[in-house]
């Protein structure tokens, strides 16, 4: 992990942290969340606190491999809470398996984030020194999820750069459930790079459930390399947060491939989200679908980037990008902005984006049938989110996630529901 | 049960309803009939509080209750139900759902218990069958990809799960064909009882064959303008409007 460290502090005094004079970061301004004093755990001091004692899921039923990332540090593992992992996965600190397995990690790490000219990835490759490693060898099919839940936990404002890796060889199979928590009343950045490599045939899902506090800034990098024939669905999910920026990014680098990338996001009060994605066609015969929907209440911000490359050598490409947004008032403010950037002459694709109001004839109907005006504003809500909710392959998760935005719509969900550690 | 005295209405400023009179006693059906923009489809709008509509002067009550002091949602429980002209689609919303919704709203503002599930089927199941509805529109999301009969089929199951006090068709008839005309009609007849009454909007006389109203009454430029028996739609559908109109501007 060392290795690359100084090109990235070179790279990253070259560029500063981001302004919103560049283009990919006009949306979002970060000035003020930085420009905060946070402490940085170079030093590697412990944090008192055992996640294992005091979490609780937020999504029980979900019988996950579960780990944590306390701050910036990979919490050592209580084998008594998880089964034995199947032959030759190996799930652990980062740092640990570095020492471990140097060969293995040096194959992959960096290998798609230092080729991004990106303040915030720039200052995560010179600071980063731990977060989750996930290697899943040829064939194997984990089979459950593994969850890692993001821990804030710190008496002053404070940072956490960590870094995540995740390998799945040839036909592998997992499924990934990112949960962000804070659990103290202080300022947190929390700026993390995640790394998967799908190789050919494999299967990976990527869930992120986000549930922080309006003190959050939470700066996210999932970049994803597809080989051919494999098969990734990414759903993030913002319940509720300060300001929220994730950059996700699919390389799609072999033929036959399917991608999904999926997101909702519902705001009030003054919270931010920007996601901005890009799923990069580079091989001809692949398929993809994008759906993004935001509910945004009071003064809260959205904005979405919809970035769709199609090489010139990838024909017969099927692209399709979806982003629907609901304004539940005037002060809200959503952005949107798809674009494509096709080369190849011989692909399917389509975006669409809507910005707009409830159907106040939809409305109506529903209270000439007796339904109150608030009930019918919910139903009408919960029902614009559904089809994000709907590509959720965990049957737990989806459960849990359709009561879970029903609570955030008629917001009773002002934190992070079922951790003890917020109460 | 519904007074209504000399109710005036506009939409964005314009005038639609002139001054517009009608009682409707338990048990009595009455059609209402009448020219394009004569203001029928705004009498309904206006009857169930749609915001669209503002109203200038006038009293309506119902059962009692200053009807116009209610919001839309009240009115509803109070027991008036219309069947739209136009039903609208909720997609993401399920029929199942939407009906479960509506029902224990209702209970709720009459202080009862939520319905259990086993009623609630039992009661979905007994409906449908009345208006020989399709199993698989009862899943779907709310009028989504419906046909025009059987979203006006939809109406009247709804009506039918509703049980309202005061029942008002919005040109229920438009866009049906004889079958569906027949099965709608079929089942406003046996919902039919000495406590409630119904409103009928129509333009022709075709759906007054398979329900026969009690009073027919013309409006026209805001106002009911004649009022007779069932024979009155029958003269209507045989000479038109335009004897009305000469008569309403001969005056």
């Amino acid at each position: 992990m060392n290795d690359g460290r100084d090109a990235s502090f070179d790279k990253f005094r070259a560029l500063g942290f981001p302004t919103t004079q560049l283009e990919n970061y006009k949306y979002t301004d970060l000035s003020q969340a930085l420009s905060i004093d946070y402490g940085l755990n170079i030093n590697r001091l412990n944090v008192p606190v055992n996640p294992y004692e005091v979490f609780t899921c937020d999504v029980p039923g979900i019988h996950s491999y579960l780990y944590f990332v306390v701050n910036d540090g990979f919490y050592p593992v209580n084998d008594n809470r998880n089964d034995t992992l199947p032959e030759g996965v190996i799930i652990g600190s980062l740092s640990e398996v570095s020492k471990l397995h140097p060969e293995l990690v040096a194959k992959y790490y960096g290998k798609l984030s230092s080729t991004k000219n990106d303040g915030l990835v720039a200052f995560n490759g010179a600071f980063a020194q731990d977060g989750i490693f996930m290697y899943v060898p040829k064939n194997v099919q984990l089979d459950r999820p593994v969850q890692l839940v993001n821990i804030m936990r710190s008496d002053v404002d404070f940072m956490a750069n960590s870094h995540n890796l995740i390998i799945l060889e040839d036909g592998a199979k997992a499924q990934l459930l990112v949960c962000d928590h804070t659990v103290n009343d202080v300022h947190f950045v929390s700026n993390r790079v995640t790394e998967v490599f799908v190789a050919e045939n494999a299967s990976y899902e990527h869930y992120k459930l986000e549930n922080t506090h309006n003190k959050t800034t939470n700066l996210s990098t999932l970049l994803i390399d597809q080989k051919d024939s494999s098969n990734v669905l990414a759903n993030v999910i913002t319940l509720h947060n300060g300001l929220t920026r994730n950059m996700i990014e699919i390389a799609v680098n072999g033929e036959h491939c399917d991608t999904t990338l999926a997101g909702m996001v519902i705001g009030d009060k003054n919270q931010q989200v920007d996601n901005f994605t890009s799923i990069l066609h580079n091989k001809p015969n692949c398929t993809s679908r994008e759906l993004f929907k935001y509910v945004l209440d009071d003064v809260s911000k959205g904005a979405f980037t919809g970035k769709l490359y199609v090489a010139r050598d990838a024909q017969k490409t099927a692209a399709f990008q979806t982003n629907k947004n609901i304004l539940l008032n005037r002060s809200a403010k959503m952005r949107t902005k798809p674009q494509l950037e096709i080369y190849a002459d011989d692909v399917k694709c389509s975006h669409g984006a809507t910005i707009g109001q409830l159907d106040e004839s939809a409305l109506f109907y529903m209270r000439q049938r007796g339904i109150p005006q608030k009930e019918a504003r919910l139903l009408l809500m919960f029902a614009f989110t559904a089809d994000v909710i709907e590509d959720i392959r965990i049957d737990a998760l989806k459960d849990r996630m359709k009561l879970l935005v029903e609570k955030r719509l008629r917001g009773e969900l002002s934190k992070c529901e079922g951790c003890v550690i917020c109460q | 049960m519904l007074q209504i005295k000399d109710l005036h209405a506009n939409i964005n400023g314009k005038e639609i309803l002139k001054g517009l009179n009608l009682t409707v006693r338990p048990g009595e059906i009455h059609a209402i009939m009448g020219p394009n923009g004569a203001g029928k489809s705004t009498l309904s709008s206006v009857l169930t509080g749609n915001p669209v509509f503002d109203v200038t002067h006038g009293e309506v009550t119902f059962l009692g209750k200053n009807l116009l002091e209610l919001a839309p949602e009240e009115r509803a429980n109070e027991g008036i139900f219309l069947s739209f002209q136009y039903p609208v689609e909720i997609p993401g919303v399920s029929m199942v759902n939407f009906m479960r919704t509506a029902i224990n709203e209702q209970r709720k503002y009459r202080n009862l218990p939520p319905v259990s599930a086993t009623d609630f089927l039992r009661l979905m199941r007994e409906k449908k069958e009345l208006v020989e509805m399709d199993n698989k529109l009862a899943n779907r999301s709310v009028n989504e990809g419906f046909s025009g009969g059987e979203k006006k089929r939809n109406e009247i199951f709804q009506m039918a799960m509703l049980e309202p006090r005061l029942s008002i068709l919005d040109e229920t008839d438009s866009g049906l064909d004889i079958d569906a005309l027949r099965i709608v009609a079929n089942g406003v007849n046996k919902l039919k009882s000495p406590e409630n009454a119904s409103i009928i909007i129509t333009h022709y006389q075709r759906l007054l064959e398979y329900i026969v109203p009690d009073f027919v009454h013309v409006l026209y430029d805001g106002r009911i303008v004649k009022s007779g028996d069932k024979t009155l739609a029958l003269e209507l559908e045989n000479k038109g409007y335009d004897w009305i109109k000469q008569e309403v501007e001969g005056k």
